[in-house]
């Protein structure tokens, strides 16, 4: 195996854990290709990603997608220094084939593979275009519509801690199920988002989960699920709700339920992600995930970031979203820390917890 | 000649095949396992390479195995097939993976003029293939695939760990009990046809199954 580049390493990154298939190529910091395939318009009549058509949809466009990434960066596969691959956490049957491809690609070519952590991939794409390091005390809060995480990252290569995550939906999940409720159409949040504009937040109050003090306790003794979020209680409410008006006859409000809904959820995702960060010394955070292009979202996370004296930085959206950039970006660090490569014989893990950004290479 | 064969439609395997070979096999490897496909298929095709001494360079064509099979172990096999082919700048052909145990029901003593392939469809159903058969020919598909509950099969002799399964109901031929598709005899078919100037299938997997996700109805209103 030819050595690798470790400063300016050249590395293409495979994305396969929802319904996005990505192939992204980046040389060390610097973006060169970001190349998206979504099946997102085959769920739309299910009002939500069902894994199975993901995973056929990913073996479809892989190599189309692969082969535009090379074109648009102008690089050939003989000139790329590693792979990396999103090994987990994501839809079991739809890592399988990532995986798959790239083993295959480094078997082709030689080339070291990484298998990588989703969610600190989400985390790396904060450092492309940037020369330095990540700052010091950092966080990331990452909202789509497989996760809801609160992230402290001490070195994005080998310490990365889960302050707090969902305990059931995923926010973007609320958001879909929701929208179904409402008959706005999926994906729910930017129809939400839409309609909310139109709508009075504080016509009707929804609850925020999780916050009751038995869970939240103290900072000197936390409850159970201090910096956690829940959902699943919020969708029930809006439900209740609908249900409550057209019992009366009455015509559903149907912009003020969306005001207000996606106010619950803007206000609990960002005061729970401050707390976290205020308590934990965290004093810039990451925005990352499909979730970050909802407008209240973000303008309630810039304000409350603000107001504690956090700074927030937001990457383009298309870096927000699920994307092979964001692996090749986290693999390229990994390269310039000197970690080993993964090699071809590691299984893809669902639920790959975030304190392992990759995974070791066998022994053999 | 000198093809790569790849099937995962039940076990992981993987052959390499020449005509310049004893048998065409030059090497191959498969696991028992039918649900490690993604671990084991990238070393084992890794290891197939390097014990033969040879780089994509050296291969001719890269042939897979289509299914039917499981979804998730389907995928494995034509992911790993259609980014080699790709790499390697390679023709990728298909082949339909009951026709691999075709091939071995044609060259043992128990080959019959008309039988059956099948092979377990998991969900209590089978994926099932009918073959025709004459004397010194290759077997040819007459009907199929399909996937159905084993009793709902023409009465013919069955062949394949799905008729093992269900020999209560089917004429299950006792030696090929336990068979699954094998990417050897999958890559010895694909070099037979190749040689013979037939054209193989495309890399399309063979579901016969949609996804079980339901279209989700109206809501149902309060009253
Ligand atoms: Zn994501």
């Amino acid at each position: 195996m030819t050595p690798v580049n470790t400063s300016q390493p050249l590395v293409l990154g495979i994305e396969s854990s929802c319904d996005e298939t990505g192939v992204g190529i980046v040389r060390g910091t610097t973006l060169l290709a970001n190349t998206v395939s979504s099946s997102m318009d085959e769920h739309v009549r299910f009002g939500g990603v069902i894994p199975e058509i993901a995973s056929r949809a990913h073996l479809d466009a892989f190599v189309p997608t692969m082969k535009q990434a090379l074109a648009e960066a102008g690089v050939e596969l003989d000139d790329i220094d590693a792979i990396a691959v999103t090994s987990g956490p994501g839809l079991a049957g739809a890592l399988m084939v990532g995986v798959c491809a790239a083993k295959a690609l480094a078997v082709a070519t030689g080339k070291p593979l990484y298998a990588i952590n989703h969610l600190v991939a989400h985390v790396g794409v904060g450092l492309l275009g940037q020369d330095g390091e990540l700052q010091d005390d950092l966080g990331a809060l990452l909202v789509s519509g497989g996760h809801t995480e609160i992230l402290r990252i001490r070195s994005i290569v080998d310490d990365v801690e889960l302050l707090g995550s969902t305990i059931d939906d995923a926010a973007g999940e609320a958001y879909d199920k929701t929208a179904r409720i409402l008959g706005l159409g999926y994906p729910g949040g930017p129809a939400i988002d839409k309609v909310a504009k139109n709508g009075n937040a504080k016509a009707i109050r929804f609850p925020r989960g999780l916050t009751q003090p038995k869970y939240m306790g103290t900072a000197e003794e936390p409850g159970p699920h201090r910096y956690d979020w829940s959902f699943s209680g919020l969708k029930t409410a809006v439900a209740r709700c609908v249900e409550q008006f057209e019992a009366q006859g009455e015509e559903v409000p149907v912009a003020d339920i969306a005001a207000a809904f996606q106010e619950a959820v803007a206000d609990v995702i960002t005061s729970k992600a401050v707390l976290a960060c205020r308590e934990n010394g965290i004093k810039h955070v990451l925005l990352g995930g499909g979730v970050a292009a909802n407008s209240r979202l973000r303008e309630l996370t810039e304000q409350r970031c603000r107001a504690a004296g956090i700074t927030l930085e937001v990457p383009p959206l298309s870096l927000c979203t699920d994307n092979g950039a964001m692996v090749a970006a986290l693999g390229a660090q990994l390269i310039m820390a000197g970690i080993e490569p993964s090699g071809v014989t590691f299984a893809p893990d669902s639920s790959m917890p975030v304190t392992s950004v990759s995974l070791a290479g066998s022994a053999a | 000649m000198l093809i790569l064969a790849i099937d995962t439609s039940a076990v992981a395997s993987a052959a390499l095949l020449s005509d310049d070979a004893m048998e065409s096999v030059v090497e191959s490897f498969a696991t028992e396992d039918t649900r490690s496909h993604a671990e084991v298929l990238a070393p084992g095709i890794q290891k197939l390479l390097g014990d033969a001494g040879v780089t994509g360079a050296d291969i001719d064509a890269v042939v897979t195995g289509v299914g039917p099979g499981p979804f998730t172990g389907l995928r494995s096999g034509i992911a790993t097939a259609r980014t080699l082919a790709f790499v390697w700048g390679k023709p990728l052909h298909g082949l339909m993976s009951l026709d691999a145990i075709a091939l071995e029901v044609a060259e043992s003593t128990s080959a019959a003029p008309e039988f059956l392939v099948v092979t377990d469809a998991r969900r209590k159903e089978v994926y099932w293939a009918r073959y025709t058969l004459t004397d010194g020919q290759l077997p040819r598909l007459a009907d199929g695939p399909h996937v159905g509950f084993a009793t709902e099969l023409p009465d013919l002799p069955a062949f394949g760990a799905g008729a093992g399964l269900y020999s209560s109901v089917l004429r299950a031929d006792e030696d090929f009990s336990t068979r699954q598709p094998d990417a050897v005899s999958l890559g010895q078919l694909a070099l037979a046809r190749l040689s013979a100037g037939e054209s193989l299938l495309d890399s399309t997997p063979l579901y016969l199954r949609e996804s079980d996700a339901q279209v989700p109805g109206p809501r149902k209103r309060a009253l």
